[in-house]
């Protein structure tokens, strides 16, 4: 067993875990942050994605140790005072989501490739960077359309700002 | 339309609570005490189980039990049924074999389960499970359905000598003798139907309470249909009687069939939460996906088509066998038979059918419905065999299908189905136009100077949706009547909860079956609320699949809107002093034609429930309940064209376009409808391209993660260019055909038509992966 | 998972002696492959030791004709440095092909290398491009290093610091992703040195893991060019087989890959 501390979505919090556990169980299990999600066993899915100082890993794959210290932001994180993220809007306008439980995951994705293309994104290089990403209900084409359409607002957020 | 109304492309009302994380799922739900399960499961495709030693396992921390297989059978627990009994050719019942929860004595595939472990933690149970010594007998094991029914293969159940489960077959024998006889030319095809996962992206997870005071069970369950669940789970398995019973299916991470079923774990999660006196979770990992979530397909067909000289054809003959895995699971029987070879007349005039199939029990996980469940099947088998006739018969491919098109209806095909109506032509043209189909010579001589093998693929499909008229399916071996009930609350202040037995896991009702009302009593979508997946608050239901929610759950929301609707006119023709049949309803208003008077529906609301002044004899409140039985199935049709490259070196595949034609009638909210083609085509274009289950020769599962399991990723896929024809369907008062399985069910063939065409070699099964593709190419 | 004890380690001496100190120890970089196997219980060290937090264990050095990347470095540092894209373009470009972004921002050079998965592409350029791997006790030559599936050169307890690779003249890699994992299926990374030698290596492809492919080094040294390759025949013995390409596919894929990378590498 140790003490973790770590900040999540702005709140510092310090929890007492075993070792073996990891950040995705931490989140879910300890702090009842339920919106990151657990889809397979072998790292490959991306239900579980989630910022840690701001890049977009796979909280299945960290252990709550290996980010002590750390900056975690989560689905629950994203929207700031009531006001949605303009990918989680993009991605309610543009029909990305259907069960809803790759959804989490794919919005944090999402944010850190635009943060990472800017606006340089085309179809081809979002179908490439949502690699890590499964979704089994939407066949992909409006989370991609999603992505393409965030990317423009969060342009226009960014020169507003 | 109304910007909110039938055919409004609105936005989902679900979505906020997925997008900002709050969706609640299974494995959010925590209870007081909760304690956790972790299955212990057969590392063997066939052993007999000779015992289980849990002394060690009981003395690790936070164990509180390690329950049994012939514990359950002890308790009386039901074994799992299929619920839909089909009769051999020779007029005998079809032969099961019993499927405990966990397995007292033999255990007859990779996964099933013989133990559970019930501890503190999560961890702590998966720790002690592996301290639980089972010791096992191997036996000789079978996972291929053809080496199932040779002489001497693996025996799974006494009760099904040689394997088989049933011989069934369906049509005129002799006429389709005659038509061979008389053809000019005949078409000879044999191919796969590849086994796939379901993988939905949420693992099966189940909760389970039990209120000892009240003798009472709750269970949160993975379902897509909560009724029919706690029905097997009272009826059948003697868990408890129905009203001690309560199902919940909150959020539910995707389905595609494979949350249909009961499974095991709920069931002991049940019966464990009694016997340890906690609540019991249970989350299945990835791995027990794979393994024990019911797979999809797995066919061996042969197909024979006869032509005349002019092309048109004559007869069809298919002898099917199809793996049912070890088990026969819920509705697995009727998947080939009465889902598969009644849709085997497709779009065509076909005036002689026989079918054979025969059900053939593995070593292998059970094998039920999976999007689409039969009808890809049977559309796969005969558009490849359109495809190879056209090649054959050296005619346009598209042209062949036109000159068979059924053009007039109702149509009586030879395998039971009654098309209520449909315009195939209009949809195939609409294909061909968005493709641009005249140009792709061109294009393909274009491609073969840069030294890339281009091809095209045509897919004309036709499924039977909205599932289903009772005494029809009754008649014809089912277990339950397939009607859906809707009811309708509009309280004292005007808003209005519609209840619905049918569940939404990802389908987006919470918001098209607000549109339904809001269409038609005038009120915002944001007043419409749709409740449904618990036991307690709505009526019986039958649940989602078979793109049945909108068709039959749909039109029992309309029916009951209808009572509503003629009470509140009775209400409201009185209050404005007027006669019942001059009371009109607008934007929300009941009003007397031809006059300005008017009274808004939250006052005719208020008025049933203050009941001050109501119409002589008239019950206070407005609340309405139906029940709907479909007369017919509904009939989606549609075509697809894909357009790809293949790579001669590598043998990959990479889509140039693919585009779509669907006939779905009406369309409640087509941005929905176009979501669901969406995710259809990803999975049949899955099955063509990516996923397949293999067995090894001992029964192992070889696919049994993402690391081998190929699931479909952004980069797998195109963009896809949706288009709709429209014929109304007149066997529902909505006119809607339903869309949830169109893409599964069209989309496999279009892609292997165009690979087939780009590499000139027909020999090539699904999944058609690169390895294989070359291996066609080159020999 | 099996219960664990986790260290962070300050210093490339401290994690030794921690490691040292445990019953069953094993160094954590990025996680990316030891994670998934404890996840699987597959494996079941006492202690973990994390390099990832090791400051000197981490960045990359250009100096003269040398590129030398600490091996806590992730992968997609490496693609993303401009030092990098100019000095060994293809190394870059190997980077950003190494799983999904997600796997790319943890998993780290030196994981790769010690847990030498026959499928993982970093092998490829290490050997094709023959880098010196150097640990906190020695520097290894990469023709020593592999040995076979999963093994290496490396002693319990040796800690990779850094990967040293000479900077070609010319180098290309290109990789037929395997379409479950999108490990390779097979890879092929080519090089040619200043002075005129040719390397190639092939991942994915053969039974005992990352190999030199000498039928295409010949051709490739009397002729840099993908058509150089296309009277070569590669044999499918030894090859890998399984559900995604049979050893003749790979062998054909040993080919075409390598027609690929020449043609990337220019
Ligand atoms: C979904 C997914 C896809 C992937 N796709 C690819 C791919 O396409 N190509 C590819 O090449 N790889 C792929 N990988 C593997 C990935 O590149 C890993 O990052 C890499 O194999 C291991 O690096 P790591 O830093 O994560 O190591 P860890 O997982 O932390 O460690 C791996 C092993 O190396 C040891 N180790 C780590 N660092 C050192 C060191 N400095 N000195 C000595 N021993 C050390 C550890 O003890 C352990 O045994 C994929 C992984 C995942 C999860
Ligand atoms: S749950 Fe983390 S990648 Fe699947
Ligand atoms: S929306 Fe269901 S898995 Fe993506």
């Amino acid at each position: 067993m140790s003490t973790v501390k770590l900040t999540v979505n702005g709140r510092a919090v310090s929890v007492d875990v075993e070792d073996r556990t990891l950040l995705v169980h931490l989140l879910r299990e300890n702090l009842n942050l339920t919106g990151t999600h657990v889809g397979c066993d072998t790292s490959q899915c991306g239900a579980c994605v989630v910022h840690v100082d701001g890049r977009a890993v796979k909280s299945c794959t960290m252990l709550a140790g290996q980010a002590a210290g750390s900056n975690v932001t989560t689905i629950e994180g994203l929207a700031k005072g009531g006001e949605l993220h303009p990918m989680q809007a993009a991605f309610r306008d543009n029909h990305g989501l259907q069960c809803g439980y790759c959804t989490p995951g794919m919005i944090m994705s999402a944010v850190d490739i635009v943060h990472r293309h800017g606006g340089k994104l085309d179809e081809e290089t979002v179908r490439h960077e949502l690699e890590g990403n499964i979704c089994r209900c939407t066949g992909y084409h409006n989370i991609v359309k999603a992505v393409l359409d965030a990317a423009g607002r969060m342009k226009v957020a960014q020169a507003a700002e | 339309m109304g910007v909110e109304g039938i055919g409004a492309s609105v936005v989902r009302k679900e979505d906020r609570r997925f997008i900002t994380g709050q969706g609640r799922y299974v494995d959010d739900v925590k209870m007081v005490g909760m304690s956790y399960a972790h299955f212990i499961r057969s590392p063997h495709a066939h052993a007999k189980v000779k015992g289980i030693d849990s002394a060690e396992a009981m003395k690790m921390p936070g164990v509180i039990a390690v329950l049994t297989g012939q514990q359950i059978v002890d308790d009386k627990v039901g074994n799992l049924i299929c619920g839909w009994a089909i009769t051999s050719k020779d007029g005998s019942p079809m032969k099961m074999g019993a499927w405990p929860a966990m397995a007292p004595e033999t255990v007859r595939f990779v996964g099933q389960a013989v133990a559970v472990v019930i501890a503190e933690t999560k961890n702590q149970a998966r720790d002690a499970a592996e301290a639980v010594v089972v010791d096992y007998e191997e036996l000789s094991a079978v996972a291929d359905v053809k080496a199932a029914i040779k002489p001497g293969a693996a025996q799974l159940h006494p009760e099904a000598p040689g394997n088989v489960v049933y011989d069934w077959h369906l049509g005129d024998e002799a006429a389709v003798k005659d038509a061979f006889g008389k053809a000019a030319n005949v078409v000879t095809l044999e191919l796969t139907n590849n086994r796939l996962v379901p993988n939905a992206m949420e693992p099966r997870a189940a909760v389970a309470h039990y209120d000892q005071a009240e003798e009472h069970f709750t269970l949160y369950t993975t379902s897509q249909n909560p009724h029919v669940a706690r029905l097997v789970l009272s009826a059948f398995y003697n868990i408890a009687p129905e009203n001690k019973l309560r199902v919940i299916a909150p959020d539910v991470g995707g389905g595609f069939g494979s949350k249909i079923y009961i499974y095991p774990e709920e069931m002991v999660a049940l019966w464990a939460s009694k016997k340890v006196g906690r609540p019991v979770k249970w989350t299945g990992d990835r791995t027990e996906a794979f393994l024990t979530d019911a797979h999809g397909r797995d066919h061996v067909s042969k197909a024979e088509m006869a032509f005349d000289k002019d092309n048109k054809i004559l007869g069809l003959r298919v002898k099917t066998y199809a793996n049912f895995g070890a088990y026969m699971s819920l509705f697995s029987s009727a998947v080939p038979t009465y889902l598969y070879a009644t849709l085997l007349s497709g779009q065509y005039v076909i005036p002689a059918i026989y079918a054979e199939v025969m059900g053939v029990y593995t070593n292998t996980t059970p094998v039920d419905a999976y999007r689409g469940a039969g009808r890809p099947e049977a559309s796969y088998l005969l558009e490849r065999m359109m495809e190879t006739a056209a090649r054959q018969l050296k005619v346009d491919p598209a042209e062949l299908r036109k000159k068979n098109f059924i053009t007039q209806f109702p149509y009586q095909t030879p395998v039971i189905m009654a098309y209520d109506i449909g315009d195939f032509n209009a949809s195939i043209d609409a294909a061909m136009k968005a493709i641009d189909y005249a140009g792709f010579p061109a294009r393909k001589a274009k491609a073969k100077a840069d030294g890339k093998l281009r091809g095209i693929g045509v897919s004309c499909y036709i499924e039977a949706c909205g599932i289903a008229p009772s005494k029809a399916v009754g008649s014809l071996g089912a277990g339950v009547g397939l009607w859906e009930s809707a009811e309708i609350r509009v309280n004292p202040v005007g808003t209005i909860e519609v209840l619905t037995g049918t569940h939404s896991h990802g389908q987006g009702h919470e918001t098209s079956f607000a549109q339904i009302i809001s269409d038609r009593l005038g009120v915002p979508l944001s007043q419409v609320s749709i409740v449904h997946g618990d036991t307690d608050k709505v009526q019986f239901g039958m649940g989602t699949y078979g793109s049945r929610s909108i068709a039959v759950g749909g039109a029992a929301i309309v029916k009951a809107m209808e009572k509503v609707e003629a009470k509140a006119k009775k209400i409201a023709a009185h209050a404005l002093e007027a006669s019942e049949s001059d009371i009109v309803i607008e934007n929300g208003e009941f009003k007397v034609t031809g006059t300005d008077k008017s009274i808004a529906l939250p006052m005719v609301a208020l008025a049933a429930y203050t009941a001050h002044n109501l119409p002589d004899g008239m019950e206070p409140g407005l609340k309405e309940t139906a029940f709907y039985d479909p007369t017919n199935f509904t009939f989606p049709a549609g075509a697809y064209i894909c357009e790809l490259e293949v790579d001669p070196g590598t043998g990959k595949t990479s889509f140039v376009n693919f585009v779509a034609a669907d006939d779905f009638g009406r369309l409640i909210n087509p941005m929905i409808v176009e979501g669901q083609v969406h995710g259809g085509l990803a999975q049949g274009i899955g099955q063509a391209l990516l996923e397949g289950a293999v067995y090894d020769g001992t029964g192992q599962l070889v696919t049994a993660s993402f690391m081998d399991y190929t699931m479909p990723r952004a980069d797998d896929l195109p963009s896809f260019k949706l288009s709709h024809t429209t014929t109304l369907c007149p066997g529902n008062p909505l006119g809607v055909k339903g869309c949830g399985e169109a893409g599964a069910i069209g989309a496999s063939a279009a892609v292997i038509n165009a690979i087939t065409d780009a590499i000139g070699n027909n020999k090539l099964e699904m999944p058609a992966t690169p390895d294989r593709v070359w291996h066609a190419i080159h020999g | 998972m099996y219960e664990t004890n986790y260290h962070r380690a300050s210093s490339v001496p401290d994690a030794a002696a921690t490691f040292a100190k445990g019953k069953e120890s094993k160094f954590l970089a990025g996680g990316q492959t030891l994670l998934p196997v404890m996840k699987q219980r597959l494996a079941a060290p006492s202690d973990v030791i994390d390099l990832s937090k090791i400051q000197e264990m981490i960045g990359i050095e250009v100096s003269g004709d040398t590129v030398t990347i600490k091996a806590a470095t992730p992968h997609y540092d490496v693609a993303q440095s401009e030092a990098v894209q100019k000095a060994i373009p293809a190394l870059a470009n190997l980077a950003s092909m190494i799983g999904d972004p997600a796997v790319r921002y943890r998993g780290t050079i030196g994981g790769s290398l010690a847990n030498n998965d026959p499928a993982a592409d970093y092998p490829a350029a290490v050997l094709a491009l023959g880098a010196t791997i150097k640990t906190n006790k020695r520097a290894i030559a990469a023709g020593d290093f592999f040995k076979g599936l999963f093994s290496t050169a490396l002693e319990d307890g040796e800690i990779i610091t850094a990967v040293a690779f000479p900077v070609p003249a010319k180098a290309g890699y290109a990789k037929m992703r395997h379409p479950a994992s999108r490990f390779a299926l097979t890879g092929v990374f080519v090089a040619r040195t200043k002075a005129g030698d040719v390397s190639a290596a092939a991942t994915g492809a053969s039974q005992s893991g990352v190999m030199r492919v000498p039928a295409i080094e010949q051709a490739l040294k009397a002729n840099w060019s993908p058509g150089a390759l296309d009277s070569v025949t590669i044999s499918a013995n030894g090859l890998l087989a399984d559900i995604h390409g049979s050893a003749e596919y790979r062998a054909n894929l040993v080919k075409v890959m390598g027609q690929r990378a020449v043609a990337a590498a220019g």
